[in-house]
């Protein structure tokens, strides 16, 4: 290369640089792997500028399934992990990746299908039982599949209710691959069942003639927890910044703030954070 | 033609700076073969030129005049045989002191004045002197703004002329310059490069057509199947060539 | 479908009302990705030029790679520098990841053989062209590398264009390695993707109406300037 060559890339490599500069400017900055479920909702729209106004740190939300959100954490690709996947959280913990799990708030999962319900599960409160009426009339069954937290739910159910959907998998079970939103699509597209949380189904736009079909079963329970990612595992963990946005969700005014959030008039999500006693 | 007379007075004050006349000469060609394929294309030949004459390379098509510059000037290697500039291999400071301009002018996406620039920055310095010179040599110094693909024929071979007299070069290899430009054109390239070889420039000039050839040359090189018929000063060989293919062609009887 | 023209009158409203979010999303795209083609030119260029002039053993499998890797899938790109840049990757002590530079990184090895395989291909026409001349003038390599490279500037433009083309509207590399982090790494097509997965599909088809736009307003400038440097023989 010429010595101009050189000078061209030069400059080119100080606009990356400069362009770059956004990330490392705002130097109070903590990333924040969560699902996009709760992305979705609108929730952190609503919660993180009360947490930069009372701290001054910027939160930077990384919006993927829970599966992958813990595999970033896992790869210290992030300072906080906030998920709903309790058993692959303690793992997680357990592993040495995290510092200690707390709950957060919760939501409840339900199930929605098309308005002609084929597989007459309308109005149910028992969940496992609508999962074996629509296993038995092999109704289209649109499934996560992604190893996120809702995907994990629905295959316990699944398991509770003694049906092997992925034998069925391509015929009336779809697995879609992808994140709630798409999935939801992919249901109303193809008029079929799918498990998503409450939150993205109310902020959900392109409901077409679905509705919900199953709510209120204590099993579609949906807990959210936070914890710290391992400093001691990964040294560049912002941990002072990161503690800070866990002790503020946690707090009375974090929780308070969860509680207030509300889309046309109805409460998403369930403050019960407690500190220690997960 | 009183613009070239004027030229031909600017060409005196370019001649100050020439390095010597001749220092890469004579040239000497002993047993030179080009062979492609297993088809022998040219030679075995043997040439000697010398400094101070036109030399124009005649010959039907397909005797080799092209293959022949072309190996003069060293842009494809000998099969055997070898080529020697003032007792010296041709090398690469041979070359650098030689200039070519080919029949059909290949010209730079660039101004008439960049595409002078372009050799002079190969040969150290642009100045701004030089150009100017170069292009008031060739009658185009009022075109030296505009895009050089926009010249017509003529004018892009003088372009293409003014490039390699950038170079200075002290040999100036031409392969048929003007086969297919209009008279005018012709004949102001051919009071340019008699110029040139009146400044010290050997001229290696290649055409078929005789009437440019009586025009030109000192001397004769007749070209035929790839060998060197004869070489005869001009003086003789348009009246009396030695060869019996050398009188079939000026006679503009078909030569195979 | 109703969407169509409720997204036109979203599209028109979104670009008319000025919306600070979408003018941040819109600059960072075109920060982005025009940093990605800047970048792929200094590397795409002297590469292609290089491959379209010399001859070396081999040469022929460089060729089939770089042009096989013009049909890279962004995720895979994607992945790979998320692999890479991720803090238990080699090169996470840059701290680069989820942010603007890792897309533009994602990015320039996206384009990168597409500009360098486009390149050698209109190079190798020049070349061919120019090669007797340049033997003739004893032009090094590198010089002819250079003049090849502005005489056919104009012609490049197209392939820088078709470059930006790519960049600006893939979504699988910039998502994994940005993060889709609101006001730091949201661009066009990652926006798309979540106001997608909202359901909003108005929404996410008008950003589509104006990435379009975009795209349509750049290329237009390209083959303009093409254009005028063709009537004057320069292209």
């Amino acid at each position: 290369m010429t010595n101009r060559m050189f000078l061209h890339m030069a400059s080119l490599l100080a606009i990356l640089l400069s362009v770059a500069s956004p990330a490392q400017a705002a130097d109070k900055a903590i990333i924040l792997q969560s699902t996009t479920s709760t992305a979705n909702s609108g929730l952190y729209d609503h919660l993180l500028p009360l947490f930069t106004a009372r701290t001054g740190i910027t939160v930077h939300v990384v919006a993927v399934g829970t599966g992958q959100a813990i595999r970033n954490a896992r790869n210290g690709d992030g300072d906080v992990l906030l998920v709903h996947a309790k058993a692959a959280e303690e793992k997680f913990v357990a592993d040495g990746y995290g510092v200690e799990r707390f709950d957060v708030m919760y939501n409840d999962f339900i199930i929605v299908g098309p308005a002609s319900d084929p597989a007459m599960v309308g109005g149910s409160q028992d969940a496992t039982a609508a999962l074996k009426a629509i296993a038995k009339a092999k109704a289209l069954f649109a499934s996560r599949g992604d190893n996120s937290g809702t995907h994990k739910k629905e295959l316990l159910l699944w398991t509770a209710a003694g049906v092997e959907p992925t034998a069925a998998s391509g015929t009336w079970y779809r697995e879609t691959g992808s994140g709630m939103g798409a999935t939801l699509n992919v249901a109303a597209g193809m008029s079929a069942y799918a498990l998503t949380d409450r939150g993205t189904w109310i902020s959900f736009k392109n409901k077409g003639d679905a509705k919900i079909q199953v709510e209120g079963d204590a099993a579609l329970f949906n807990q959210y927890g936070v914890m710290l990612v391992n400093p001691a595992k990964h040294p560049n963990v912002k941990a002072k910044w990161g503690q800070a946005f866990i002790d503020w969700i946690l707090s009375e005014d974090g929780q308070a703030a969860i509680a207030a959030y509300n889309l046309g008039g109805k409460q998403l999500f369930f403050p019960n954070g407690s500190r220690g006693a997960s | 033609m009183p613009m070239l007379e004027a030229q031909a007075g600017t060409l005196h004050t370019m001649a100050v700076n020439r390095t010597q006349p001749g220092a890469t000469m004579p040239l000497a060609v002993r047993g030179l073969v080009l062979d492609a394929n297993g088809t022998r294309l040219l030679g075995p030949l043997d040439l000697t030129l010398s400094h101070g004459s036109l030399s124009v390379l005649m010959g039907p098509n397909g005797a080799g005049k092209s293959l022949l510059l072309r190996l003069l000037h060293g842009m494809i290697k000998p099969t055997s045989g070898e080529i020697t500039w003032a007792g010296e291999p041709l090398n690469d400071d041979h070359r650098r002191r030689q200039a070519m301009v080919f029949q059909t002018p290949v010209l730079l996406r660039r101004s008439v004045a960049a595409n002078i620039d372009f050799v002079l920055k190969q040969r150290g310095a642009a100045k701004y002197a030089t150009r100017s010179g170069v292009l008031e040599k060739v009658g185009l110094q009022d075109k030296a703004r505009q895009p050089a693909r926009l010249l017509s024929g003529g004018e892009q071979q003088r372009l293409a002329l003014a490039r390699a007299l950038a170079t200075e070069p002290e040999v100036l290899f031409l392969d048929e310059p003007t086969a297919s430009l209009d008279p005018a054109s012709v004949l102001m390239i051919e009071e340019i490069v008699r110029a040139a070889q009146d400044q010290g420039t050997k001229v290696i000039f290649v055409t078929h057509d005789v009437g440019q050839a009586r025009r030109l040359a000192d001397e004769v090189i007749f070209l035929h199947r790839g060998h060197v018929l004869e070489r005869t000063a001009a003086a003789q060989f348009f009246d009396t060539p030695n060869s019996h293919e050398a009188g079939e062609f000026l006679a503009g009887r078909i030569v195979l | 479908m109703q969407d169509f023209g409720q997204a036109f009158s979203l599209a028109f409203a979104l670009v008319f009302s000025g919306d600070a979010d979408l003018l941040e999303i819109i600059v960072l795209s075109l920060k982005v990705s025009l940093t990605a083609v800047g970048l792929s030119c200094a590397i795409g260029l002297p590469l292609g030029a290089g491959l379209a002039i010399s001859r070396f053993p081999g040469r022929g499998v460089v060729l089939v790679v770089v042009n096989a890797l013009m049909g890279l899938p962004p995720v895979v790109v994607g992945l790979m520098v998320y692999l890479t840049l991720s803090n238990a990757g080699p090169f996470g002590w840059l701290q680069l990841l989820y942010s603007p530079s890792a897309m533009i990184i994602a990015q320039t090895v996206l384009i990168t053989p597409i500009i360098a395989a486009l390149s050698t291909q209109v190079i190798s026409d020049l070349h061919a062209e120019y090669a007797e001349q340049f033997r003739s003038l004893s032009v090094s390599p590198r010089h002819a590398v250079t003049a090849l490279l502005w005489d056919a500037r104009f012609s490049l433009m197209t392939v820088a264009l078709a470059g930006f083309g790519r960049a600006v509207a893939e979504v699988g590399a910039v998502i994994i390695v940005g993060g889709n982090i609101n006001h730091l790494t949201r661009v066009m097509t990652t926006a798309i993707a979540l106001e997608t997965s909202k359901g909003d599909l108005a929404l996410a088809l008008a950003l589509g109406i104006v990435l379009m736009t975009i795209a349509l307003v750049v290329t237009a400038m390209v083959m303009t300037m093409r254009r005028t440097a063709t009537a004057y023989a320069y292209a």
